[in-house]
């Protein structure tokens, strides 16, 4: 059975649908790239999945437990699964980079004091971020305040987790670090993983599979290598828009 | 309970009648949404005095209620007895009852002007600095990592800073109190050539602990009003351009309109 399932999504807003009709999966350990241009709902379908937003119809599971009807019991612990990097990093302004990514392990665990600051360093020295620990958020640029927020949504080693373009507005060589450490955590943790990104090459490079969203549908969802070459007009339109991107 | 909920409808209004409705009914929804958040908030304060971490966001927010906003109330309060004393001073003297200038200004402050404008200056200095901050995390997204790591934002947010107003209110009021009564006594002195010592002395006999008991109760009432307009203004800033500026903007005028008008129906129940 699929770890995440998403069975015919609809999400309006004020008459609008976002979601129109979105089925995809997520085996347990894949890693699924989430493609597709800005504004057609990647963001949102995140959200769904910890039920930040609930769906106009349609079902959503997380080991098949219904996201969108369960108890808040069930529903806290399906988020404590989740680790989640939100699109801005969302980082709480009046504490520092470690602090922040300390907070989950303080507020959800009864680890010690010593193992939380242990577990805290290695997830920014794994961003390269263990410069910046003590600095506030507004006192380092957005790329890095990305990273910690990536930082924050692994400390905690969650089984599921979710990236909201963990690499956009990042310099490339950062972005190579930020993809290997994705896939690292894949192979080696089994963390099943969803990247919404805008980094056509490094989606080749970490995803099982690639999901093009598009007006609210799932348009193709495929490896990698059928991914490139796929007949499908519309994977090739924004395949073909990615590359005049780049030359 | 979830502070980042959704709208109460998917689709858009069909008629115009339909849309009216629904204004109401959003109206009355976000009233019970603030009394639930100010409810759980008081269910929270004393976890928020025990738990280190919101501790110290108490502290802080008891610093900015408390001791950044004193400037200001100390010009407001010093302005307003200053005002009363020369307005009141100057129809004592036509009837050359200059002695019970000090009694005059301390009626109206400490049982109406001080409470008041402490709870104005608090709703244009802290409640406008709540609910643009929590606005601002809620469009980040802020509030939504908290609820993702089951931190409560009410424990965590809200709590603290309800907590600081109901504490700085009445100490502010009684503040105002007496900074607006040496105002008033400057100008006795200065321009209706009253003496000080008389003047204290008029102002002191005429306070009775009532007339303490209901400027406090004032200032108590708007502090918790002021939080928790705030506060639900904050977290119920929409995603856009324009919805940190509006509900900072709404928190302002809604504080207003609530601490005239409670403050009209206390002073009504309790002076007949
Ligand atoms: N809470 C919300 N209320 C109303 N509209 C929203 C909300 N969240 C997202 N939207 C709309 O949904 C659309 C998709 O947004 P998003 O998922 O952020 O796009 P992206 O694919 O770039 O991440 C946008 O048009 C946005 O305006
Ligand atoms: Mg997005």
């Amino acid at each position: 059975m699929s770890l995440i399932k998403f069975e015919n999504v609809v999400k309006k807003f004020n008459g609008v649908a976002v979601l129109d009709g979105l089925s995809f999966d997520v085996e347990k350990g894949e890693v699924l790239a989430l493609v597709g241009p800005s504004g057609t709902g990647k963001s949102v379908t995140l959200k769904h999945l910890v039920r930040l937003l609930t769906p106009t119809s349609g079902k959503i599971t997380v080991d098949g437990i219904d996201v969108s009807s369960c108890s808040s019991k069930e529903l806290t612990h399906i988020r404590s699964r989740i680790g989640y990097l939100f699109q801005g990093g969302a980082l709480l302004a009046w504490m520092s980079v470690a602090e922040n990514v300390a907070l989950p392990l303080r507020e959800c665990t009864n680890l010690k004091d010593s193992e939380i600051d242990e577990k805290v360093a290695a997830a920014l020295a794994s961003v390269e971020l263990s410069a910046a620990a003590e600095k506030l958020p507004s006192e380092i640029s957005g790329g890095m305040q990305k990273r910690a927020g990536l930082a924050r949504a692994i400390v905690r080693e969650s089984d599921i987790v979710l990236y909201d373009e963990p690499t956009s507005g990042l310099d490339p060589v950062t972005s190579v670090t930020i993809n290997r450490l994705i896939k690292k955590l894949n192979k080696e943790l089994g963390i099943t993983s969803i990247v919404v990104t805008h980094d056509l090459q490094g989606a080749l490079n970490i995803a099982d599979r690639i999901l093009l969203i598009k007006e609210g549908k799932a348009i193709e969802c495929s490896k990698p290598e059928e991914f490139v070459n796929s007949q499908n007009p519309a994977v090739k339109e924004f395949l073909a828009a990615m590359k005049g991107e780049i030359v | 309970m979830t502070i980042v909920r959704e709208p109460i409808w998917d689709d858009a209004p069909a008629t115009k009648l339909q849309g009216f409705f629904r204004h109401i009914t959003q109206f009355l929804s976000s009233l019970g949404w603030a009394a639930r958040i100010l409810s759980i908030s008081i269910f929270y304060f004393p976890s928020v005095i025990v738990r280190k971490d919101s501790r110290s966001q108490l502290f802080n927010q008891l610093y900015i209620t408390g001791i950044r906003t004193l400037p200001v109330i100390t010009v407001v309060s010093l302005f307003t007895g200053m005002i009363l004393a020369l307005q009141v001073g100057l129809e004592l003297r036509r009837f050359n009852q200059e002695i019970y200038l000090g009694a005059a200004v301390m009626i109206s402050l400490i049982r109406e002007m001080a409470p008041f404008s402490c709870g104005m200056c608090l709703a244009a200095c802290v409640g406008s600095a709540i609910a643009a901050e929590l606005g601002t995390m809620k469009v980040n997204d802020e509030v939504a990592a908290l609820e993702i790591m089951s931190i409560s934002p009410i424990r965590y947010l809200a709590s603290p800073r309800i907590l600081a107003l109901v504490f700085m209110a009445p100490l502010l009021g009684f503040f105002c109190c007496i900074i607006g009564t040496v105002g008033g006594g400057v100008v006795g002195v200065t321009q209706l050539g009253v003496d000080f010592e008389q003047y204290m002395a008029s102002a002191i006999s005429i306070a009775d602990t009532k007339d303490l008991f209901v400027g406090l109760l004032k200032a108590l009432v708007f502090g918790i009003v002021i939080g928790t307009v705030s506060v639900s203004e904050g977290f119920g800033t929409e995603v856009g351009a324009t919805g940190v500026g509006r509900s900072t903007q709404r928190s302002v005028i809604v504080s207003f309109l609530l601490i005239l008008m409670l403050g009209y129906m206390i002073t009504r129940v309790c002076y007949r």
